[in-house]
């Protein structure tokens, strides 16, 4: 148990040196930006209508010292983490004075839902068909599913979600293509919202379905087909061990150890892959407040969503790795 | 005494193909033996000798490339006959375990890593005991305590045992449905010298007590002086020699078993021990006549064309060579007399 | 090397997919040097000219003849990818086998740094990159900053391998003969690496290529470069699938997605000949 802890505090560490790496190289990659948002500001106020050049100067004085621009850049650098901490972002640009914290807030749950439901469903489904094709390779539908599961594999996200949009949007328009829930229902724990909601997800969901199943099929079934020569699969055989159990307790579930942590290394290009699909579809989620943001000119909400991204990410492979032990009694806990 | 197991002119040859190399590896050729009811036999040979391919057909482990191409193997469990490279699948599964059990070379991956040995057990011996529940576990602790193991190694994770620990659990686990017959592959090899003899003993006590055949394979001719009854040996897939232990030790009819036995070190003995000469042949491209002519001293013109026959050559003794008057017994003292002594 | 090739296309029918898959795309990429006029240059020919023998994928919106205009999207894309490609694998190179060979403090610092760089989200990361340079946010720029990204797998792998060589007879021969730790690392261990930087590069393409069509279709990169991203980034500016010119849209498509299928296909089988399991078979042991 003192082990597991020990482990468990290295994990932490890594977390927070992961935060802290990531975070600070948004800092300093946005903040090392030609244009300062003070201007950019000025610049879409003062298109709207015409100011005295005095107005004008007083509303940069006053920018500058909101943004915190008054002060050398480590110093604005020390006092974003003072900030962070507290959990203040930032005003937004594009919707001031809300804090940007807020709006990540309110896109977060979509991005969190729709993608824990789909890593959940690709990666369930796409070892238990990999490692099934890996035992009985000479299945025939296993074996289409392998030919699909290697064409759609490299297929990027964009490109599945467009041929999606086409498909049921264009083609055989049945399912909705744009946004998270109906119009016509109000937002609240209703019946009603909650099956708008999954009807309005069906379409990103399946986009990211299609992308992303593949990849475990195709990583189990090679795990399978190598673990199958292993010397206590082939010993279980010649005991006459039960099939499902040689195939579920004996192939499969060895080869969940390593498909756990390529779940966590590859968590990232995962969420990169969302943003994309939140896009095409309009999913009010991180995605699209990000794509939007930057489109704006919007320096906070565009860190905001980046940092919370960023903590998010290494929050969940922080605990896969918790979870490794349990799966590997074999994991030493030094 | 009735045979448990009859070989008839076994052929098992691996049919490879893999990236334009196409061979056929003869790994067992034409061999012919017999086990009897309640001995230990042992078969010696050297790495890629071909005797692992023909334990793997007595196992019924069977599997491509691996192909049977000639003659059988049949098993008598009390008169059911069963020829495992015949037998369906169905006929295979109910004699695993209950006649027929396997100790595995390499302890270190023959359990599975991530399952308690306790879920091996039921795995593995459940069905063919029969048992369930509290008998069950009273079978199996019973055993273990037999094997010198407390019941605590059931909560245990292979990789928690050491070398020894594990291979005595898998000893356990093939010999806890009591089979008539064990096929044991190296189950020493990789164990130090110190644990290997505790190994042994522990095999050979179980083996005693529940009067099953057993199979075993080894390079190390001093296991087998330790251990079997019989002995054969197997050089290039082919059976050269095969007699009582202390016959064949005493007065091996091979030229090759005499270099074995004569490898083998003897207390007090200091003298080097010449090295065999080449090194073992090709099985893809057996030389002709027999197999063991480029390395034998005792080569004459026959052996490079003819194929010698595995001849009796003295009661219960059978050798393979075309001068086998002429190979003389290379050792004289020091060798148990039988396993009695040993132990 | 040549014998391996040979025996990869003539055993592996992966192989043989992927060879004429991506070097299909190759002659088609190179033949932007033939290209009647500039291929960046707008209204030269007439526009929404479905495929025909004279225009042979069309013409969009803007005038261009979308063949000669793919045939340097395609040029583009694949330098790109190749660029990031080359340029990860150095880094892979440098650090997993340092890593690995000299082992200790280093090896540990060197994987901390990896894991940090494998757990960062890269994508909100370019558009940070994309937010601060705009335009200036060139092709080679994005393949720098992606090179930086790629590498801590691949390092992984190779830190893997170095481990093992670390231990085996012929390293502690050349310690002892004095050989420097970087001749040894760059004459003795590269050629057992270099099998796994291949088909890691085939990966490595896939992956950067993917992300710069994801980017370039927000519009978040230089529009202006012809790349098979910016051509759909085009393509949706005009709504061509609205307005029906479908070509504009399923050419590009199609081409990449084979230029993708045979990338995969070329790392797979690699990857398939590469592992000492398949290759205990080709010897036969």
């Amino acid at each position: 148990m003192k082990a597991y802890f020990l482990f468990a505090l290295k994990r932490l560490l890594q977390l927070f040196a992961v935060c802290f790496a990531g975070i600070s190289a948004a800092f300093f990659i946005s903040h090392l930006s030609p244009i300062s948002p003070v201007d950019s500001i000025i610049g879409r106020v003062s298109g709207r209508s015409t100011y005295s050049p005095e107005a004008i100067r007083a509303l940069r004085a006053t920018m500058t010292e909101l943004f915190g621009l008054d002060v050398p850049l480590w110093q604005q650098y020390l006092n974003f983490w003072g900030r962070f901490v507290t959990g203040d972002l930032g005003p937004s640009l594009l919707a001031f004075p809300t804090p940007a914290l807020r709006l990540v807030m309110i896109a977060l749950p979509w991005t969190f839902g729709l993608l824990t439901a789909t890593i959940i469903i690709n990666w369930l489904i796409g070892n238990i068909l990999g490692g099934l094709a890996g035992y009985y390779q000479n299945n025939r539908f296993l074996k289409a599913f392998g030919i699909v599961a290697i064409g759609l594999q490299p297929i990027p996200h964009y490109i599945v979600a467009f041929l999606m949009v086409i498909l049921f949007g264009f083609l055989w328009p049945i399912l909705p293509i744009s946004g998270g829930f109906a119009m016509n229902v109000r937002v609240a724990w209703t019946p009603e919202f909650v099956l708008s909601v999954l009807h309005y997800a069906l379409l990103p969901a399946l986009s990211l379905v299609l992308v992303g199943i593949g990849t475990w099929f195709l990583g189990m079934r090679a795990l399978v087909s190598n673990i199958v020569t292993e010397d206590y699969v082939t010993y279980a055989e010649l005991a006459g061990v039960k099939r499902p159990t040689i195939l579920f307790a004996y192939v499969i579930r060895n080869a969940m150890i390593p498909q756990l942590t390529s779940l966590a290394m590859t968590l990232g290009l995962i969420f990169s892959g969302t943003i994309i699909i939140e896009q095409v579809f309009s999913y009010p989620g991180l995605g699209t407040l990000l794509v939007r943001a930057v489109n704006e000119g919007d320096t906070t909400v565009v860190l905001a969503v980046s940092s919370i991204a960023i903590i998010a990410v290494a929050t969940a492979i922080f605990i896969i790795d918790l979870l490794h032990p349990i799966f590997d009694p074999r994991v030493r806990v030094e | 005494m009735a045979d448990i197991l009859t070989v008839q002119g076994l052929k098992a040859y691996y049919l490879m193909n893999y990236y334009g190399i196409s061979r056929e590896v003869r790994a067992v050729d034409d061999i012919t033996m017999t086990v009897k009811h309640n001995e230990i036999y042992g078969i010696a040979g050297e790495s890629s000798s071909g005797k692992t391919s023909f334990i793997k057909v007595l196992a019924a482990a069977i599997r491509p490339p691996l192909e049977v191409v000639a003659g059988s193997a049949v098993y008598d469990f009390g008169g059911q006959q069963v020829d495992p490279t015949t037998a369906s699948p169905d006929v295979l599964k109910q004699i695993r375990w209950k006649h027929l059990s396997y100790i595995m070379q390499g302890s270190m991956s023959v359990l599975n890593p991530v399952r308690r040995i306790e879920k091996s057990f039921v795995d593995f011996a459940m069905e063919p005991l029969g048992l369930s529940g509290k008998a069950f576990w009273n079978r199996v602790r019973d055993h273990l305590a037999h094997l010198k193991l407390s019941p605590n190694v059931l909560r245990a994770y292979p990789h928690e045992l050491s070398g020894g620990m594990r291979q005595r659990v898998t000893i356990g686990l093939a010999t806890v449905c009591h089979p008539e017959f064990i096929i044991a592959d190296e189950p020493t090899t990789a164990l130090d010298v110190v644990v290997q003899k505790d190994v042994l003993a522990l095999l050979r006590n179980i083996q005693q007590e529940i009067k099953s055949s057993v199979v075993f394979v080894t390079h190390d001719m001093a296991v087998h002086a330790n251990i079997a009854d019989r002995v054969g040996i197997i050089y290039a897939g082919r059976l050269v020699e095969e007699a009582r232990t202390r016959d064949l030790f005493m007065s091996p009819r091979h030229p090759y078993t005499g270099h074995l036995v004569a490898s083998l070190p003897r207390i007090g003995d200091t003298r080097q021990r010449p090295a065999l000469e080449g090194r073992p042949p090709n099985l893809a491209e057996p030389p002709p006549g027999c197999r063991f002519h480029p390395r034998c001293p005792l080569a004459i013109d026959r052996c490079r064309s003819e194929v010698p026959p595995l001849v009796t050559v003295a009661e219960e003794h059978r050798a393979a060579c075309w001068r086998s008057d002429e190979v003389r017994p290379v050792l004289d003292a020091d060798l148990p007399r039988n396993r009695a002594e040993v132990s | 090397m040549f014998s391996v090739f040979r025996d990869l296309l003539r055993y592996n029918v992966e192989f043989l997919i992927g060879v004429v898959l991506v070097g299909f795309i190759t002659i088609f990429a190179c033949l932007s040097f033939f290209a009647p006029m500039e291929p960046a240059m707008v209204y030269v020919v007439p526009p929404d000219q479905p495929p025909s023998w004279q225009f042979w994928f069309g013409t969009n919106s803007r005038g261009q003849d979308m063949f000669w205009q793919l045939t340097d999207a395609f040029w583009n894309s694949l330098t790109f990818g190749l660029t990031v490609a080359v340029i990860s694998r150095i880094i892979s190179i440098v650090i997993g086998m340092m890593a690995g060979y000299l082992g200790g403090i280093f090896d540990r610092v060197f994987m901390f740094f990896a894991d940090i760089f494998v757990a960062i989200p890269i994508f909100p990361i370019l558009i940070l990159f994309y937010f601060v340079l705009r335009s200036d946010l060139n092709s080679f720029n994005l393949a720098l900053v992606m090179a930086c990204f790629g590498w801590p797998y691949d390092a992984r792998l190779i830190r893997t391998v170095a481990l093992g060589l670390r231990h085996r007879e012929f390293t502690r021969q050349a310690v002892f003969a004095g050989m420097s730790p970087v001749k040894i690392m760059f004459e003795e261990h590269l050629p057992y690496v270099m099998p796994i930087i291949f088909s890691t590069a085939m990966a490595n393409m896939i992956w950067s290529i993917g992300l710069e069509v994801t980017l370039a279709v927000l519009g978040f990169t230089n529009i202006t470069i012809p790349t098979v991203g910016t051509t759909l980034f085009w393509a949706n500016n005009h709504s061509a699938l609205i307005v029906g010119i479908w070509w504009w849209i399923l050419i590009p498509v199609v081409l990449l997605v084979m230029m993708f299928i045979g990338l995969f296909l070329l790392a797979v089988s690699m990857n398939e000949y590469i592992d000492p399991r398949s290759r205990l078979r080709r010897m036969g042991a």
